[in-house]
């Protein structure tokens, strides 16, 4: 089980990294009024196209 | 509104890193990988459809080595994760980072690597496969130049993602993009560690690890494969759209923080319940199950979370089979995320490995659950790519769900019968302690479920045939149309 020497220290560092990561996520506010960010993705205004030649045709 | 009017060339800066001054979100690289998604969803199914056929009558590879199974089985395997699996993944996170982060990706030049470079790995992978050219590892086959090239691509695909998160013009970072930047980030680790490998040749290489150490890396990175390509990712689907979908914000975004650092810390200690009782050290196993078992939460919590977002809105299953696809999606994600700890409990695992059941159980997964979010959000992408309001048929899209719905129950219930009756002969043992059946037995005896098998299986084809000539006549009904970037709307 050799493999271990390398997996063992491999993990500990991937899970710190994880670790800090999600340190980072929390200093830095992402975490701040959490629930109205489930909103956020209805804000932006309805679908324009930007090719002006397009008509919305009616749909069978 | 001169923005919104103004001449694409004027507004749009294509390539380079001036995604800054874009007015509009670069939809085409969306559009290309959803037309891949849904062109290799058809050529993947295909090739399941045709292996499916030749498990129930073998003569079908009509002696030739390069239609023989052990060649296509692969095939359909990658074709099916990587290239329809994969595409999908591409297009559907390209639409949500640029929108939640309301930015244009930060490079197009880099993306349209990421799309012909992919497109070349799949090439690549339908042409060397058949021709026998395999590593002989499970959903990592491709031998070294093309590990290379997925890398490559691999990285490009990294720089353009998490540079427009970079680069984004709001500072909370939507829940779907962890997701996705979890998928992006596992992948390419899981890849860079399985695909080590000594070359011996053009396409020829030895794996850099041996015996039961190159059975554990090679398991924890099909696990993690499933844990993150196949669900990771397909979870930042769930995220952005069902919400958007269903009309209403996800039930609750607590939730989906706490359950999103629960199942990336857990999906990466499952592996070992691939190699129960083989020569695998048994306190390795026994970590496996027990992560395995512990992961049935954070999955469950998704899966709740997602299908609570139409709290209050149920009705709209009965009306809407785009919403349909996507919480049937979740159902047989609760399905297989309970099925999968359960079949990692040893004993359980005594009798179901090596059967059909493993069959039932992957394809409840991906047919069901991967299969059917793709398709919703396909469905909810390809009308807005094409500048339409809806697609070209509503009654498609119905019949679609319907015969993809009865085709995967046909699949996996003749799977489970198969798998368990499978284990079963295989144990049965005489008063006098020699085997009750030989394994050719076993054989015969699963012959009918092979033809049920195949016949759902061709269900769920020509549900996946109904789209694709959906998503055609949609499209060239429509002409090709970019989405306005709202911020810099507001500075028109």
């Amino acid at each position: 089980m050799d493999i271990l020497f390398l997996l063992v220290p491999i993990s500990v560092l991937l899970a710190l990294a994880v670790v800090g990561l999600l340190a980072w996520a929390v200093w830095s506010g992402q975490f701040e009024d959490i629930e109205s960010e489930g909103q956020r993705i209805f804000q932006e205004p309805p679908l324009e196209s930007d090719n002006p030649a397009s008509s919305r045709r009616s749909q069978t | 509104m001169s923005a919104v009017l103004s001449n694409e060339s004027n507004s749009v800066v294509q390539g380079g890193w001036s995604a800054s001054r874009a007015t509009v979100y670069n939809d085409k690289i969306v559009r290309q990988f959803a037309v891949a998604a849904v062109v290799w969803g058809v050529v993947s199914m295909l090739v399941g459809v045709f292996i499916a056929a030749q498990m129930a009558w073998p003569e079908l590879n009509f002696g030739i080595s390069w239609l023989s199974f052990g060649r296509l089985r692969p095939l359909h395997t990658n074709a099916a994760i990587f290239a329809f699996g994969g595409c999908s993944l591409f297009a559907t996170s390209y639409w949500v980072v640029q929108r939640t982060c309301q930015t244009r990706i930060i490079s197009d030049k880099l993306a349209a690597f990421h799309f012909w470079g992919w497109q070349a790995v799949i090439v690549a992978a339908a042409i060397s496969l058949p021709m026998g050219f395999t590593r002989g590892k499970e959903y990592a086959e491709l031998e070294w130049p093309i590990s290379i090239l997925i890398a490559l691509t691999w990285v490009a695909y990294a720089v353009v993602f998490f540079g427009t998160i970079g680069i984004r013009k709001v500072r909370h970072i939507y829940v779907a993009n962890w997701f996705y930047g979890a998928f992006i980030i596992a992948v390419a680790l899981l890849h860079i560690v399985n695909a080590a490998v000594v070359p011996a040749g053009w396409m020829k290489s030895y794996s850099a690890y041996a015996g039961v150490q190159d059975a554990m890396v090679q398991w924890w990175y099909g696990h993690n494969a499933v844990g993150f390509f196949l669900t990771a990712g397909f979870l930042g689907i769930v995220y952005y759209f069902i919400p958007k979908q269903a009309e209403r914000p996800v039930y609750s975004y607590r939730l989906s923080i706490v359950h999103f650092w629960a199942l990336i810390f857990t999906y990466m200690w499952a592996g070992p319940h691939h190699l129960h009782f083989t020569a695998l050290p048994d306190w390795t196993q026994s970590l496996g199950m027990v992560f395995s078992l512990i992961l049935l939460a954070p999955s469950w919590g998704g899966m709740i979370n997602g299908v609570m977002t139409l709290s209050g809105a149920w009705h709209k299953l009965r009306d809407d089979p785009i919403i349909r696809f996507m919480i049937v999606a979740l159902s047989f994600y609760g399905i297989a995320t309970f099925e999968g700890p359960m079949m990692s409990i040893k004993t359980v695992n005594s009798l179901s490995h090596y059967t059909d059941w493993n069959i039932a159980h992957v394809h409840g997964g991906t047919l069901g659950w991967v299969g059917f979010i793709s398709m919703g959000a396909l469905y909810y992408m390809v009308p807005r790519l094409f500048g339409q309001k809806k697609m070209h048929s509503l009654k498609a899209i119905e019949v679609h769900f319907w015969i993809a719905t009865i085709g995967i129950v046909l699949y996996i219930a003749a799977m489970w019968i198969a798998g368990v009756m499978q284990g079963l002969m295989w144990r049965a043992i005489n008063p006098d302690g020699s085997l009750t059946y030989t394994f050719v037995e076993s054989v015969k005896a699963t012959f009918p479920f092979y033809v049920v098998r195949f016949c759902g299986g061709l269900m769920y084809l020509s549900g996946m045939l109904i789209m694709a000539w959906n998503v055609f006549m949609t499209a060239t009904a429509g002409k090709p149309a970019n989405a306005t970037i709202p911020s810099a709307l507001a500075h028109a």
